[in-house]
């Protein structure tokens, strides 16, 4: 079974509809690659995985547990919605790393807030803070990042926040990590550092949807790739399969382009 | 020397009493309507639209007319309704323009917080939300310090628009530091026509917004950490 179905969504800003019976399965441990240019849906489809957009139509399953069905409006209520989305993390395009918290604590903040949940939260509090500090700096290593952990945002590198942005996305230990661009706000210097780290976690098994203009980096690092228009799915299959030898002519053309490059 | 003279003693004393009015009147509108603006601004955003309209007509209503009517009106008008009155002599008038200042300032303060609000990126909500924060953890955690950031700036011009503003409790006869200071004009302690009195007032006024200015200069010094 696959960790992720995504099943015949479909959204609409006011009349434009900008998903159209999207469905596609992600297995546990692949990474995804969706690509397609500006306006064909594949923001609008990570944003609805990870409910900052509700879908019209369709649902999304996440090993086997139907997270979101258009159908259930109760499902859509916003206590209900605030654990399920836990099961994806997201890296945005513009970092969006909180300006007044250091490296350290933009990993470690939403943690602290939702340990607080716990029964056990009183009894252990300083060792399950504790526990959460050292998670945080573990992946803060893990993104090379050792040295940056009191720096606040703005002393950090585009790069180095993107980084400092995935680990806080890993903190919460999602089941699927997705991407919106993630380096579209780089200079193409830092976007190497970015996609090293990227490939990093797809050399580790993470399951990961990544939306992305790297053509190289979705052949090489990407198991699937899906190609969008109009927000529709035009194609998918193997990433190399896609972006090497493209059935569709509406894939070849929208290749081609960066081919040129 | 003037300055030890029974003249300047006696205007001096009765200045003090007036500022210590004064003062008080500043520290409860602001102790009032810092916290109610922020109610006030939160149902200028509601995503409930009635709420949403009838906070926005209150701001209207508020900001659109003087300050002083609303003194005189929250003042008369009740009593004259047989609705309620303010009780008797000094604490009446007091706790009357208190009521109007901090209705009126809470008004403007909420505008101010909803640029604040505003103006932080919507990317700070969506990161909170990714991350399983509640929307109300998302506001003190997040929120709450960015916009304070940004809201020094016009708070302080307001705050100091309201040093100055506390004169116009003198309307309905608090006897402030101006009322004080005229007084000596009219006739007060066996005083008449002395114009000095009046124009001294603008020591006080100068040393506290003086004052003022430094503390929140100081605030936005300290929220320089971040950007």
């Amino acid at each position: 079974m696959a960790l992720l179905e995504v099943h015949q969504i479909e959204k609409h800003f006011g009349a434009t509809q900008v998903l159209k019976d999207v469905s596609f399965e992600l297995e546990q441990g692949q990474a995804l690659a969706i690509i397609g240019s500006s306006g064909s849906g594949k923001t609008t489809l990570l944003r609805c995985l990870n409910f900052l957009e509700t879908p019209d139509q369709g649902t999304i399953k996440v090993a086997g547990e139907t997270l979101f069905d258009a159908e259930i409006p109760a499902a859509r209520s916003e206590a209900a919605i605030r654990k399920k989305r836990l099961h994806f993390g997201l890296v945005f395009q513009s970092f969006n790393l909180f300006p007044q918290y250091t490296a350290l604590e933009n990993v470690t903040l939403a943690g602290k807030l939702l340990a607080k949940e716990r029964a056990d939260y009183k009894a252990g509090k300083k060792q399950i803070l504790a526990e959460i500090e050292a998670q945080g700096r573990e992946l803060l290593a893990q993104m090379g990042l050792s040295d940056r952990e009191k720096h606040y945002p703005h002393q950090l590198s585009g790069g180095q926040q993107q980084r400092v942005a995935i680990a806080r996305a890993l903190a919460l230990r999602p089941d699927i990590l997705c991407f919106d661009e993630p380096t579209s706000a780089l200079d193409p210097e830092l976007t190497g550092e970015v996609l090293r780290v990227i490939r990093a976690l797809a050399d580790q098994r993470t399951t990961m949807v990544i939306v992305t203009h790297e053509m190289a980096f979705a052949r090489d690092v990407a198991d699937q790739v899906i190609f969008m228009d109009g927000g529709l799915i035009v194609e998918q299959g193997p990433a190399r399969a896609v972006i090497e030898h493209p059935r569709e002519d509406r894939t070849r053309q929208f290749l081609s382009r960066y081919a040129k490059n | 020397m003037f300055f030890a003279s029974a003249e300047f003693q006696t205007v001096f004393a009765a200045l003090n009493t007036g500022f210590v009015r004064t003062l008080k009147l500043f520290f409860i509108t602001l102790a009032g309507a810092i916290p109610l603006g922020l109610v006030i601004s939160f149902g200028s955003m509601s995503r409930f639209p009635p709420l949403r309209w009838l906070t926005r007509l209150v701001i209207w209503a508020v900001r659109g007319t003087p300050l002083v009517l609303q003194i005189i009106a929250l003042y008369y008008v009740p009593p004259l309704m047989k609705l309620f009155s303010w009780g008797s002599g000094e604490s009446g008038r007091f706790t009357a323009v208190a009521v109007a200042f901090v209705l009126n300032y809470a008004c403007y303060f909420s505008e101010i917080y909803r640029g604040g609000i505003q103006g932080v990126p919507a990317g700070q909500q969506e990161a909170g939300l990714v991350l399983g924060m509640t929307r109300r953890q998302i506001f003190f955690q997040v929120t709450l310090l960015q916009m304070i950031k940004r809201i020094v700036p016009p708070m302080s011009n307001e705050i100091i628009t309201l040093v100055k503003d506390t004169s116009l409790a003198r309307v309905i006869a608090l006897q402030e530091i101006i009322w004080m200071g005229e007084s000596f004009l009219k006739g007060n302690q066996g005083y008449a026509g002395l114009v000095w009195p009046l124009f001294f007032t603008a020591v006080y006024y100068l040393a506290f917004s003086g004052l003022t200015t430094i503390l929140l200069n100081r605030l936005e010094k300290k929220l320089e950490f971040f950007r």
